[in-house]
């Protein structure tokens, strides 16, 4: 579904061109789950943001569903990010003084979907929050406001979801509760999703382990996720 | 995104930060209102003017010494002694019978004491003839104006304007009483009996504060009003025109009489119709309104760059939402109309209730006494569309670079902050 090929990023920082990402090939099926480790400035958010289309390659082919999407003008971007991909931050990213299914509706305004109300609620409940519909971000737990950014990015039924170290700001228990339910979009949904993380805590849970440094690849290597390797029932929600 | 959608997200914004959105706002409500207020003011006092001066009567013809025009006009007698313009001409002009003309009245104006037992008061004394009271078109609360035979036996009456007669006979009717006019700080006191009292005049018309006496009498008494060849100094002499007749003519053939009785090519005075006047101070009322209405204005613009300073703060205040919104689909458009619509939306609010206020406070002002001076406001429905007009063009101006400047944010970089 996403082909990379040789894809390049360089930014100019006054006179010095810093290569953040350096011939990078990468290929995602639909239904994979890909956990993408480094160290800082191993240009896994760089990755991330090419990805979702936040961001231009300076070099190299990006095809989505076959079609090239690297230079498509920015307007047809714009809209194409928000059909097909989701994002959930580290900071969750919600709006101060939204409610929850406002915060889930914002995308479809967008869109211009009809029964915007009705579709926010619906994602709500699939992330557990059916009884914090009307609550602000800031009546919300870290790990609630993570769900609600979750529900926010399901609602446009994407292609991928794309998450930038969601659990880098949760305690533990917490972050296992996210990562079973990502991990359950991907088993029950057969949702795509790519999380950028430096905790092996997190790349636990994905089918495939992608590592970098600075700017490349150097390992791929796919494995049995975490609830595979536990006896039926021990696992999930 | 819809407008509808644009427009929420506008109240949302809006709301969250009340107080500043209203300060925003107040500035476009001053701007407004005072263009609607200031605009009423000077279309006001045109109206006021105007109304004065087709007040005085109708097709009249206002003939002055140069020398004496500038004090005479105001209705003192200063310049009487060196005005060119004497009985005689009044009586050619008459006398010639110059087609189109109905009347001819000439006054003397003297500044005086009006004086009735132990009251007394400032008035301008007219002194002049019958005709002036139907040239001058001037209707009578009780009595009778001066008469053709005061006129011809010098009858020592006199005709007393309202606030004259409420000065001095508060209350009572002053018909048949007797009034002594003290001229020249009191070097003369002479006595008339009184034979009428003027209606109100309409606007702040001079006659309310004038007393008339027939000239015949008066001059029989005051050696200075005549010249040394023994003609008697007036101090204007007003011709009526009749209704229907080219008053540029009637004009042009007096000043062709008075030249030739002058003795000279050069008009040693000012003659003026109605209509002279009324364009002479339209022109000059007109020029006030420009100045008040760029005042205005400049208020306005300034109200403007508040809208615009404002949007520029609420865009880097935002910088995290616009990458949000950036991130789940917004394009850049619909970052533009969001923020424009937001603009607006300030500026519209505050150029309703600026027209709102401004409308409101020129009907509260309108016929107040102000300063001594009673205040006429007249609305002018084009004031209010050029407020609102200039309100909504300053919203889109001030709403459009702020606009750009947020839909330009990068949303890599929004996001991280």
């Amino acid at each position: 579904m996403i082909v990379l090929r040789d894809i390049g990023r360089v930014y100019q920082t006054g006179g010095a061109a810093v290569h953040a990402l350096e011939g990078v090939s990468l290929d995602v099926d639909r239904g994979e789950f890909v956990a993408v480790m480094g160290p800082s400035g191993s240009g896994k958010t760089t990755l991330m943001n090419i990805l979702g289309l936040l961001d231009r390659p300076s070099a190299g082919r990006y095809l989505l569903g076959g079609s090239d999407v690297a230079r498509l003008p920015d307007d047809t971007l714009a809209r194409l990010r928000g059909r097909a991909f989701g994002f959930v931050f580290q900071s969750y990213n919600l709006l101060p003084r939204m409610t929850a299914l406002e915060q889930v509706e914002l995308p479809l305004i967008y869109q211009g979907t009809a029964d915007r109300r009705r579709r926010a609620a619906e994602a709500l409940v699939r992330v557990g929050l059916h009884d914090r519909l009307g609550h602000q971000p800031t009546e919300l737990s870290g790990g609630e406001q993570q769900r609600v950014a979750i529900a926010r990015s399901l609602v446009v039924d994407p292609l991928v979801l794309l998450a930038d170290e969601p659990t880098g700001a949760l305690d533990t228990a917490t972050e296992a509760d996210l990562m079973r339910l990502f991990s359950e979009l991907v088993e029950n949904h057969g949702l795509t999703v790519v999380v950028v993380t430096h905790e092996p805590s997190v790349a636990r849970y994905a089918g495939r382990i992608v590592k970098m440094r600075d700017g490349r690849i150097i390992e791929d290597s796919r494995r049995l996720r975490e609830w595979e390797t536990h006896a039926p029932g021990e696992v999930g929600r | 995104m819809s407008l509808l959608d644009a427009f929420r997200i506008t109240l949302r914004a809006i709301f969250a930060n009340r107080l500043r959105s209203a300060l925003t706002s107040l500035g476009i409500v001053i701007g407004v209102s005072s263009v609607i207020v200031l605009i009423a003011v000077g279309q006001g006092t045109q109206q006021g003017v105007t109304d004065r001066i087709r007040g005085l009567g109708t097709g009249l013809i206002f003939i002055e010494s140069s020398a004496a025009a500038t004090t005479a006009q105001t209705g003192g007698g200063a310049g009487l002694a060196e005005s060119t313009l004497v009985q005689g001409d009044a009586d050619a002009i008459e006398a010639n019978a110059i087609p189109g003309v109905a009347g001819v009245a000439s006054r003397v104006a003297i500044d005086a004491q009006v004086v009735a037992g132990a009251n007394n008061v400032g008035a301008t004394v007219i002194s002049t003839s019958s005709e002036y009271g139907e040239v001058r078109d001037l209707g009578m609360l009780t009595g009778s104006f001066i008469t053709p035979l005061h006129d011809q036996e010098g009858w020592m009456v006199a005709v007393l304007g309202t606030r004259v007669a409420e000065t001095l006979y508060p209350g009572e009717d002053p018909v048949g009483r007797e009034v002594r006019l003290s001229f020249g700080g009191g070097r003369l006191t002479l006595p008339f009996s009184v034979v009428g009292v003027l209606e109100e005049q309409g606007g702040a018309s001079e006659a309310n504060d004038q007393a008339f006496v027939p000239l015949t009498g008066l001059a029989s008494r005051i050696r200075f009003l005549y010249t040394p060849t023994g003609d008697l100094r007036v101090s204007q002499i007003d011709v009526q025109a009749q209704s229907g007749a080219d008053e540029a003519r009637v004009k042009e053939d007096i000043t062709e009489l008075l030249l030739f009785r002058h003795e000279t090519t050069q008009p040693d005075f000012v003659i003026q119709s109605q209509d002279d006047l009324i364009s002479a101070a339209t022109e000059v009322s007109n020029t006030l309104s420009i100045l008040l209405g760029s005042i205005a204005g400049i208020s306005l613009l300034v109200g403007g760059i508040g809208v615009f300073n404002i949007m520029l703060v609420s865009v880097s205040e935002r910088t995290r939402e616009v990458g949000i919104r950036r991130a789940v689909g917004a394009t850049t458009r619909d970052i533009v109309k969001q923020f424009v619509t937001e603009a607006l939306t300030l500026t519209l609010f505050g150029g309703l209730a600026g027209m709102a206020i401004g409308v409101g406070v020129s009907l509260a002002v309108d016929g107040r006494e102000i300063g001594g001076q009673v205040m006429t406001m007249l609305i002018q429905p084009w004031s209010i569309l050029a407020a609102f007009g200039v309100a909504t063009a300053v919203g889109l101006a001030s709403g459009i670079y702020p606009a750009y400047r947020a839909a330009t944010i990068d949303p890599i970089a929004a996001l991280r902050t």
